[in-house]
């Protein structure tokens, strides 16, 4: 049934195909088995969000796909073959994850330093994402002086300052209070209507996942497996007003209804109180 | 921030507290100090009204007398010591650093000479020294050497610590941007190890310090050291008290200002980032 529904998905088959994810798993020393025969297609420009409980292996997905975790059995299939390179890839953690030590300018360089450019060559990029982002200012302020969501911003920067085609976000607002997560939604929106990377992102709100996506892509836990997949069909940009329409509030109980259902396949199957 | 004016109203909970911390502010310094005092002239008073003579305990103000007199004499055997302590805390610096940067490198490293240190950090140095005395002729060397070994473990074992503590999630930043291993050890490790080390440094400067003393006691004993150890020796045989104490009162402050130097030191590297320097804000 959900593999019907993936090749169904209209008007989205137009992009062309970045990844393939075919017959992909991964089990664990421990013996766990996080991940257990995905296929799934990301295609170019997608807005794509891994919706499901904790233990659903979307994490452990993004690791796969990031190439920080090899896959016990299948194939991670980028277009035109290879692995796509490192530096094409944005990540994006559930922590800020900033060094601490570190202004936030020489945190927004750290993947260009890296990369062997110089503080004043990378200036210019830097200082265009920062300001891409609302931090224009902050320079040079250390990590614990600003808030939660302004360190979330710095983190996003640092993410894009290489202009990755692939942004992989590891539930990254999901520590911020509601009104910052909106905040950030709408601004994360904004970047990729006017860059058009693709986005991978994993949550566990299906408020958040309906609100970005244009594709939620429902994951069940014990073994970690794609369960179905939803086109969200609204047009952007998407605003408040989208936030608060009847469409959105559909949509949010149509994904609802089939996370409530991904959860019960796994309690059905091996119930242990979770 | 409080601001304490005219304008505003602290209710008495609020006043309570700024009074409380103000007074704690105070109590830092004044109490230790009037206790000092106290402590003083209680060794005094007991010198006087005991009439103890000078030779067993003199009185704090013949010790601060030969401190004065003697200043030539003592503090030219201070620098002796001095010298000793800086060069061996300098050498635990790198060979602690060096040693923990080698160890970060592989954890099969660190497995095979981890415990060599360990061996060499619990057996007491004046039970190695007679061996040194045989092996080394250089009497700098030698008690260098002393020093080195008693103050370069703190270094190395709180270092090794902090480039193994790094943030799982930085690490992985730093494979997916293609870092190699010298980015990593030069950007990320050794940044994150900082705190550890200078609490290590800390620990290591009154070692150093203490290492060099010793050294010099058990080479002094053949008459071979000019430190303020020797000098301490010296003054023992010839019940010389007051010096004693005089000599005594050096190698503490000298202790105690190194531990003040360092602590500086950390707090103006650490007191923009780390926890451990920051003011509790309530």
């Amino acid at each position: 049934m959900m593999r019907e529904k993936v090749a169904q998905a209209p008007a989205l088959d137009v992009a062309p195909t970045l990844l393939a994810l075919r017959g992909v798993g991964k089990v664990f020393s421990n013996g766990v088995t996080a991940l257990s025969d995905v296929d799934l297609t990301i295609r170019e420009g997608d807005f794509l969000s891994l919706l499901g409980p904790s233990g659903c292996g979307k994490s452990t997905a993004l690791r796969l796909i990031a190439g920080l975790s090899t896959p016990t059995s299948g194939v991670l299939d980028w277009r035109g073959g290879g692995s796509l390179d490192r530096a094409n890839i944005g990540f994006v953690f559930q922590e800020p994850t900033l060094l601490p030590w570190a202004s936030v300018f020489d945190n927004v360089w750290l993947p260009l330093r890296l990369k062997g450019i110089s503080r004043a060559k990378a200036a210019p990029a830097i200082t265009e994402m920062l300001a891409r982002v609302h931090l224009t200012g902050f320079e040079d302020a250390v990590p614990r002086e600003l808030s939660g969501g302004m360190k979330m911003r710095v983190s996003i920067a640092r993410a894009m300052v290489t202009k990755p085609r692939v942004l992989l976000m590891d539930e990254p607002f999901a520590a911020l209070d509601e009104i910052t997560r909106f905040k950030l939604n709408n601004d994360l929106l904004e970047l990729w209507q006017d860059e058009r990377f693709t986005v991978v992102f994993v949550t566990h709100s299906v408020f958040e996942s309906v609100f970005l996506s244009n594709r939620v892509v429902v994951m069940a836990a014990r073994p970690g497996r794609v369960f179905d997949e939803l086109a969200i069909e609204a047009s952007y940009p998407r605003d408040e007003a989208f936030r608060t329409s009847p469409d959105y509030a559909a949509l949010c109980r149509q994904a609802s209804d089939v996370l409530v259902n991904a959860i019960n396949s796994t309690a059905g199957s091996h119930h242990d109180g979770h | 921030m409080t601001v304490i004016d005219g304008t505003l109203k602290l209710d008495p909970e609020e006043a309570r507290r700024v009074r409380q911390e103000r007074l704690e502010r105070i109590g830092r310094w004044v109490l230790p100090l009037a206790i000092m005092i106290l402590a003083i002239w209680l060794w005094d008073r007991i010198c006087v009204w005991n009439e103890i003579p000078q030779y067993i305990l003199p009185r704090p103000g013949v010790v601060l007398w030969t401190l004065y007199n003697d200043a030539g004499l003592l503090f030219s055997a201070l620098l002796v010591t001095l010298r000793i302590t800086f060069l061996s805390l300098l050498l635990a610096v790198v060979g602690g650093v060096g040693l923990a940067v080698l160890f970060a490198q592989s954890k099969w490293v660190e497995m095979s000479f981890f415990p060599f240190a360990i061996v060499l950090q619990v057996t007491p140095i004046v039970a190695i020294f007679p061996l040194i005395n045989i092996y080394v002729d250089n009497q700098t060397t030698k008690l260098l050497l002393c020093a080195w070994i008693v103050a370069f473990f703190p270094i190395l074992s709180n270092t090794t610590l902090g480039l193994n503590s790094v943030d799982r999630n930085l690490r992985d930043l730093f494979k997916l941007n293609g870092a190699t291993r010298w980015q990593q050890l030069r950007y990320l490790r050794l940044p994150a190890a900082m705190p550890y080390f200078l609490g290590g440094l800390k620990i290591a400067g009154g070692l150093s310090l203490i290492g060099a003393v010793v050294a010099e006691f058990v080479a002094g004993a053949t008459g071979q050291s000019s430190g303020l150890a020797s000098r301490i020796i010296e003054a023992g045989y010839r019940l010389n008290a007051p010096r004693l104490f005089a000599a005594l009162f050096l190698i503490s402050l000298t202790g105690i200002l190194i531990f003040l130097v360092l602590s500086l030191i950390s707090h103006l590297i650490l007191r923009r980032w780390h926890e451990s320097a920051l003011k509790q804000e309530r």
